[in-house]
């Protein structure tokens, strides 16, 4: 366990000594959105009877916890696989369980601190209520940790920081972007709305934002279900790919 | 008595290349071991099967008895590698570095330790230096440190002087003399040929991934040639 504890450790000290960069910068971005969609659409569009603002916080609060789990445990990787680092995490004697655990843990700390400091920031602009907390908090632990493990994977599939930049705008941008961040599914066309139910971030700022209004295009409970399962499948992937020691070990 | 390090028939493919063709071999604990060969010998991939970095495609390889795959954290506890590449993280400053590979072995307080290993490598005034503030040399030492870390009682050093002073390397020296006095198994890589003449007790020449020659340093040179001469005809065969 003591293992297991020093990598988390690690990994959460290595974003924390570079906090303006890994935390700040994100609060400021998802400030730049609210303040731009905000002020632009807040006295034009309702959302399920929620004024824009309102409606785009959750949105931007999630997307900043996924992109930044999912970045946390990326670039550590590939940092380390870069410069020959990752000997240091290899030749102890840490069960691959443990690894998983660890860099997933500290990827969902750090896209958990940035949705928090969001949070906390839009509060100027607009008044929020928590109807179903736990369905928030659920929600952004099992979001963070799945984007977490799909970060290690891109970490340790590429090989060069263009690779993963390539995973990062060609999948999690799309992803995250088209997922009702910024607007509900219902106001799409059909055939839009049809493909939105194929992406797993739908439902993950789907339900997160029921956490906030008790409404939600989905029912939460068939949300938290597609997203478990994802998170599932995703971590028995990456746990298989580190037992093998994929691209690590050679 | 258990053996420090055991190879059985190690063979490593990377595509058509063979970088370990068959290699056996011993070593007994308390023993200061020298694995020669020019670049490409199979040197470093030999240090790396037995560290897990990795996975020969057959054979057996045992450290102090411990499989290094079926008991790979045994095996791992009590071996400790000093890569050959200049590698370091650069969020953390000395001593964070060694109290987080502390960490990952297991060992939560570890800071005497630390400190004697600090002092023994002349690393104390930079305890608190970040890694990217360091010279090679003093990046070097620290590697040697972090092998350190958890006293294993297998010890490898993957050409561990290369760029690095005279000071340091005597210093260097001194230290891994000592800790091989106190018991540790040394397995030395280098180019360095008169080091590995004065320093190891027996020697394994590597050609193509196979042990070409592998006796006590004082048979090898029995014929009254140095080590050098003695490199140099292996090769050629």
């Amino acid at each position: 366990m003591i293992g297991f504890w020093t990598l988390f450790y690690k990994e959460i000290l290595r974003f924390w000594k570079v906090a303006f960069q890994t935390v700040g910068a994100p609060v400021l971005t998802a400030l730049l959105y609210l303040m731009i969609f905000g002020h632009v659409l807040d006295e034009h569009v309702k959302v399920h009877g929620v004024p824009y603002t309102s409606f785009l916080v959750p949105g931007l609060v999630m997307m900043q916890v996924l992109q930044n789990a999912f970045a946390n445990s990326s670039s550590s990787l590939i940092q380390a696989k870069i410069t020959g680092s990752i000997v240091f995490v290899l030749l102890p004697p840490i069960p691959y369980s443990a690894f998983f655990a660890a860099y997933v843990l500290a990827a969902m700390a750090r896209g958990l601190m940035v949705g928090v400091g969001v949070l906390l920031a839009t509060l100027w602009f607009t008044e929020l209520k928590l109807v179903a907390p736990l369905w928030i908090l659920a929600f952004a632990l099992l979001g963070g940790s799945l984007f977490g493990a799909l970060g290690m994977i891109a970490g340790i599939w590429s090989e060069k920081f263009d690779q993963l930049a390539g995973f990062q705008n060609f999948l999690i941008m799309p992803l995250t972007m088209l997922s009702g961040v910024f607007y509900s599914i219902y106001t799409l066309p059909n055939f839009w709305q049809h493909v939105s139910h194929y992406n797993p971030v739908f439902y993950m700022i789907d339900g997160f934002r029921y956490g906030f209004f008790g409404v939600s295009d989905v029912a939460p409970e068939i949300s938290l279900a597609v997203v478990f399962a994802c998170f599932t499948a995703v971590s028995l992937l990456t746990l298989s790919l580190l037992k093998r020691g994929w691209k690590l070990r050679t | 008595m258990t053996a420090a390090v055991s190879i059985i028939d190690a063979v490593k493919h990377f595509g058509s290349l063979k970088a370990l063709a068959g290699v056996s071999l011993e070593i007994e604990q308390g023993e200061f071991f020298g694995l020669l060969g020019q670049n490409g010998a199979g040197k470093t991939t030999l240090i790396s099967s037995l560290a897990g970095l990795v996975r020969p495609d057959s054979g057996t390889l045992k450290v102090l008895g411990y499989d290094v795959i079926k008991d790979f954290r045994e095996a791992r506890r009590r071996l400790g590698v000093v890569p050959q590449e200049l590698v370091f993280d650069p969020f953390f400053n000395v001593r964070e570095t060694l109290q987080i590979q502390s960490g990952y072995f297991g060992i939560r307080k570890n800071d005497d330790w630390i400190d004697e290993i600090l002092a023994n490598l002349d690393l104390t005034s930079k305890a608190n230096v970040n890694m990217r503030r360091l010279s090679g040399g003093m990046k070097r030492r620290v590697l040697v440190a972090q092998a350190l870390v958890h006293k294993p009682p297998v010890i490898v050093l993957d050409e561990p002087t290369a760029g690095v002073d005279v000071e340091l390397r005597q210093g260097l020296w001194q230290f891994v003399r000592r800790l091989n006095s106190e018991g540790h198994t040394i397995i030395l890589t280098t180019h360095y040929l008169e080091e590995a003449e004065s320093l190891c007790g027996r020697i394994a020449l590597m050609k193509q991934g196979r042990v070409m020659a592998l006796d006590t340093t004082a048979n090898l040179m029995s014929a009254g040639d140095t080590l050098e001469e003695v490199f140099v005809r292996t090769m050629r065969l």
